[in-house]
């Protein structure tokens, strides 16, 4: 099996053409999916673990502790420890509870966010699905999940769960907007929809250094709406603990809360990888222009290591915010979208329409 | 068309309602085990009705049947985070009614010690303030300073948070040795750590914008709810104790009553956090100047009051503590009623709460500071 770190095409092709020789189409296929859904839930798993690891160590450090310590060195096991006790925990539904609905919310909270993950590109070769219109259907699914954090909120029957989704609807939509505005204004710059050939772009520099001003504020503006649509701090409104005890998933307990724990995750890993592929290169290492030797020791870094690096920077920033900020209010979280966000938004496609039209970008 | 509309009004489960929400007994921001019912129009708060009396353990009932030096000890457990100011409210009330002169020194220690202990009841109403704003953050910060505090408390009374270091005729026993360099160690190492407050919270542009122009409480409002101690003072009211009617060492100290006509979250945020800084100013000058003497008056094994009654009035973290004690002439007391400071301060709420929204009511209640224990005693 040919297994190269820099480009993951020939082993996904031997795999298949190894598939193909030993078994009849449709089996070989199916043996794929079952290969590639396996992948992905085991990375989801994985990197959900370690992302609520890296959240707990990197709280600690602004808040001058430790963090988890105690359970495996340096406390790496401790998130595994807390899964294992929140998969064994009793499953505990409010009596008045709508059956159906409060047992669904939490998967389509969960596929949402799958459905998103499958169109990322982690390396040369390493992504299931390349649409041409790979960031249109981005957008449209990770709107899907916000479907299911209403249902927790309505079928819950609880007044805090209500609120709380209420809350986290009205956010979401709104800020749905300046995420999908602030990806169009990168679409117009690099005039394609499908990821590769957004990565493929950026082969001689990131978008966000030979998109300049308009580029880098479609980048803040992007952060910004980004954090707010994964319901985090600051505008972890929909489950302000101090106000609404935990939001939607008040009523939630064992698997079910860990899968909206999971989803929040996810989610978060989403975003960052989104603005870590849109505005940051994704996996094509950084180059400047006619530096061969400096783009040549840059290459040697393999993809993998630096989308994940840049994802992990993103989310990084993202932990920040919410680690130092206080939450904003209900009002105020619109106002910014719809006074501030949305026009800055707007003006900044029309300046990179003209960035595009006059060429006045590296 | 119509007739939809006719469903709509007709049908009561479509029509719009009030929403009643319970906050509390058991909920994360009420700080103990106060219940809000609360009235919301989506997130508008339209009412605010504070049921008190779940944590309600009859002290001053309990009073009635102990004696004068014991009741400080229960005073501990009422407003548990200015406990030294409650304990010295009993003492100085039983001292003006058996007429007793404490010595200087006791004077002295009481003042720093109170001081000390509005240094650490105010870190932490920063801490949880923040976390009630959803700042996490300053909650560590907070308890990182007012750990040195404790720390300090505990060498020389023995205990962390229910000192009862006070007794009636001075102070149960006298300073650690290292009471002063550790004092003096924690002025300076706090002086630095104060602007850190600041950076973390004061100058965020979020705070600002939730905290300003919200929960109005106008002058006549804090007058007639009896609203007192720094909520009070960043009404304008000047209703510090310390000024008005000092006692201890207050009136050999130069410090500023903090005033504030603002009248909002923010001004009771600001006026808190430049108390901490005249609480270190007083602690500064009398840290040096602790006079030598004894630490206690002689007293008799058995106190008895004189028949009468008597009041005294302490400033506390909160604002006005007072106790009044009735007496038949026996040795425990016929009649003992404490005037908390958290009572009168919770029943604004409902005024400053009206009309804004839920997270407000949070901010609000938090700048509050209530202590549950104190306003049900």
């Amino acid at each position: 099996m040919a297994f190269n770190i820099y480009d993951f095409t020939t082993l996904t092709h031997s795999i298949h053409v190894g598939l193909a020789e030993s078994f009849s189409p449709v089996v070989a296929t199916t043996i794929e999916w079952v290969i590639v859904g396996v992948s992905y839930l085991l990375f989801v798993a994985l990197f959900g673990l370690f992302l609520v690891y890296a959240e707990r160590k990197v709280c600690a450090a602004f808040q001058q502790r430790l963090g988890p310590m105690r359970v495996g060195p340096w406390g790496l096991l401790q998130t595994i420890a807390d899964f294992i006790k929140l998969l064994m925990k009793e499953l505990i539904m409010p009596r008045k509870a709508d059956w159906f609905l409060y047992n669904l919310a939490p998967f389509i909270v969960i596929i949402a966010s799958f459905m998103a993950i499958a169109i990322l590109p982690f390396a040369p070769g390493l992504q299931s699905f390349d649409f041409d219109i790979g960031i249109f259907y981005l957008t449209a699914v990770s709107s899907v999940g916000v479907i299911g954090i209403l249902i927790a909120g309505w079928s819950s029957n609880n007044k805090y769960s209500l609120i709380g989704a209420m809350r986290s609807g009205a956010q979401i939509l709104s800020y749905e907007l300046s995420v999908s505005l602030s990806l169009l204004t990168m679409v117009i710059f690099a005039g394609s929809m499908q990821f590769s050939t957004i990565v493929e772009g950026q082969r001689d520099a990131w978008f966000i250094f030979s998109g300049h001003i308009p580029a880098m504020i479609a980048f803040i503006i992007f952060l910004i709406a980004g954090t707010a649509e994964t319901n985090r701090g600051p505008f972890d409104l929909a489950e302000a603990e101090s106000e609404l005890v935990a939001g939607f998933h008040t009523e939630y307990s064992g698997v079910k809360f860990a899968m909206f724990f999971l989803a929040e995750y996810i989610n978060l890993f989403i975003i960052s990888a989104v603005a870590a592929t849109v505005f940051l290169g994704g996996w094509m290492p950084l180059h400047f222009g006619n530096l061969e030797s400096f783009n040549h020791v840059m290459d040697f870094i393999p993809p993998v290591v630096w989308f994940f690096g840049k994802v992990l920077f993103v989310i990084f920033v993202i932990m920040w915010f919410k680690w130092t900020f206080p939450r904003l209010r209900v009002d105020q979280i619109l106002t910014l979208e719809w006074k501030y966000l949305l026009p800055i938004n707007l003006v900044n496609i029309l300046l990179m329409a003209l960035v595009v039209l006059t060429k006045f970008h590296f | 068309m119509s007739e939809i509309r006719e469903v709509i009004i007709n049908n009561d489960r479509l029509a719009t309602d009030e929403y009643l929400v319970n906050m509390g007994p058991q909920h994360p921001s009420t700080h103990g085990v106060l219940r809000l019912l609360v009235r919301l129009e989506g997130e508008k708060v339209l009412n605010v009705q504070p049921h008190t009396g779940y944590i309600h353990s009859g002290i001053e009932k309990m009073c009635e049947a102990i004696t004068y030096p014991q009741i400080i000890h229960l005073t501990d457990r009422m407003d548990y985070l200015s406990a030294h100011m409650n304990n010295e409210a009993v003492a100085l009330c039983v001292e003006k009614a058996l007429q007793v002169e404490v010595p200087d020194r006791v004077k002295y220690i009481r003042t720093i010690m109170d001081e000390l202990s509005r240094l650490a009841s105010h870190q932490l109403w920063w801490c949880v303030f923040g976390m009630d704003m959803g700042a996490l953050t300053t909650f560590f910060y907070g308890l990182r300073d007012r750990e040195k505090i404790l720390d300090i408390f505990e060498e020389t009374c023995g205990a962390r948070m229910t000192v009862s270091y006070n007794t009636p005729g001075g102070l149960m026993f006298d300073i650690h040795p290292n009471f002063q360099k550790r004092v003096k160690e924690f002025i300076t190492y706090f002086r630095t750590k104060l602007p850190e407050y600041d950076k973390l919270l004061s100058g965020n542009v979020i705070l600002r914008e939730r905290a300003e122009g919200i929960g109005h409480l106008s002058l006549k409002d804090a007058i007639d709810f009896g609203v007192t101690g720094p909520s009070g003072r960043a009404s304008g009211f000047s209703c510090d104790m310390r000024k008005h009617q000092p006692y201890s060492a207050y009136p050999l100290v130069k410090f500023k009553e903090i005033l504030d006509d603002r009248c909002d979250t923010l001004a009771r945020y600001e006026v808190r956090i430049l108390e901490m800084y005249e609480s270190l100013s007083i602690i500064e000058q009398l840290i040096d100047n602790i006079p030598e003497g004894d630490y206690a008056v002689k007293m008799k094994g058995v106190l008895k009051l004189p028949e009468g009654e008597f009041y005294q009035r302490v400033e506390s973290a909160r604002g006005e503590f007072g106790v009044y004690i009735v007496s038949d002439g026996k040795k425990n007391p016929y009649r003992v009623k404490f005037r908390s400071p958290g009572f009168s301060n919770m029943f604004a709420l409902n005024k400053m709460a009206k009309g804004h929204k839920i997270a407000d009511l949070v901010a609000i209640m938090s700048t509050l500071d209530l202590i549950i224990p104190d306003i049900d005693r």
